[in-house]
């Protein structure tokens, strides 16, 4: 059975769930949300570049560019707050960041 | 056929590491296998024909992205068995909520055609005889050089945002005061005199600061004012 569109959109789409479901599970721990984050950018570029290639249209890729290049800066600002917060609190419990509440 | 196994294999191993970056119990094997996922999702980028976008996953994010996340959770010195209780208690919601976003996505994929016309709605089809990368690169800095550009201003706020996040100024440290050295003029520290001849030099000695009289007399012309270039800055910030 030679490897299509769907068989990719379906990798893609259980990446996402799996992301999703990594975001509910882990609920106190920030850096492994951050993680969950990044598999579910990563299965947006997985569609984007398996519809690039169905297609034959390149800009699908130069947008999985664009979206690996988003990913890296929250990546980035996300690891600094982190470690800004555990700086002041020792702590990076989910529940306890309720600073802003009001 | 290979193409097929390669991708069966490449797909089974990305599901199932991502599946241990979620529910592993240690998050340095969470980082491991986020590297390991990675990996598999650059194979299956390749195998669609996305060379220079497998090069760079791989180079971005197991290179950058994933060494940061091993570096800050080795840096933190995080109790993670704290961090994982009510595991259980968030299990049945999240496989809930995750059941029924694939029920939809799965609906979504049955009953879903590409549309007859779509092939001339291509915004940037794929040359026919240049390899990926050129045509990519062909692209990137014609038709989406504006995009391209904010991309690099996306990352060099984030780079700037992170800096000042995690700055963090000691007061231990000694810092280097920049203006006070470059305002520092010559007139602070040096200074010429005109002697005259047969006249002692002990009278035309004016140093700058007011100061203890030397104890010899033999001091120089060109009166280094406290005799050494080590001190001129403190003599002008005196003087100020």
């Amino acid at each position: 059975m030679a490897v299509g569109l769907t068989h990719y959109l379906v990798v893609a789409a259980i990446l996402l769930v799996l992301g999703v479901f990594g975001i509910f599970l882990n609920r106190k721990n920030v850096i492994v949300i951050l993680m969950s984050v990044e598999l579910i950018l990563l299965s947006v570029n997985l569609n984007l570049v398996a519809f690039s290639a169905a297609l034959g249209d390149l800009a699908g890729q130069v947008f999985a560019l664009f979206v690996l290049t988003v990913a890296a800066a929250e990546a980035a600002i996300g690891l600094a707050i982190v470690v800004v917060y555990f700086r002041n609190r020792s702590t990076i419990q989910v529940e306890d960041v309720t600073l802003m509440r009001g | 056929m290979i193409a097929s196994i390669a991708f069966y294999v490449f797909a089974a191993i990305l599901l199932v590491s991502a599946a241990m970056v979620v529910t592993a119990r240690n998050p340095v094997h969470s980082v491991l296998f986020l590297i390991l996922s990675f990996f598999n999702a650059a194979a299956l980028f390749l195998l669609a024909g996305a060379e220079f976008l497998a090069m760079i996953l791989v180079i971005v994010y197991v290179g950058a992205v994933a060494v940061l996340f091993l570096f800050v959770v080795m840096m933190l010195d995080v109790n993670f068995a704290e961090l994982r209780g009510g595991f259980q208690r968030y299990l049945p919601v999240g496989a809930t909520v995750g059941a029924v976003l694939f029920v939809e996505l799965a609906l979504v994929l049955g009953g879903w055609q590409i549309a007859p016309d779509a092939g001339q709605l291509r915004f940037a089809p794929q040359p026919p005889d240049v390899h990926n990368t050129a045509a990519l690169g062909r692209l990137i800095y014609t038709d989406y050089v504006l995009l391209f550009q904010i991309a690099g201003l996306v990352l060099m706020v984030a780079m700037i945002g992170a800096i000042v996040l995690t700055l963090r100024e000691r007061k231990t440290s000694r810092h280097q005061s920049i203006a006070a050295q470059v305002g520092r003029d010559v007139r602070d520290t040096l200074e010429l005199v005109n002697m005259p001849l047969g006249v002692g030099v002990s009278e035309f000695y004016r140093p700058l600061v007011e100061q203890p009289p030397p104890l010899h007399s033999d001091q120089p012309v060109i009166a280094h004012a406290g005799g050494g270039h080590g001190d001129g800055g403190h003599h002008a910030a005196e003087k100020r």
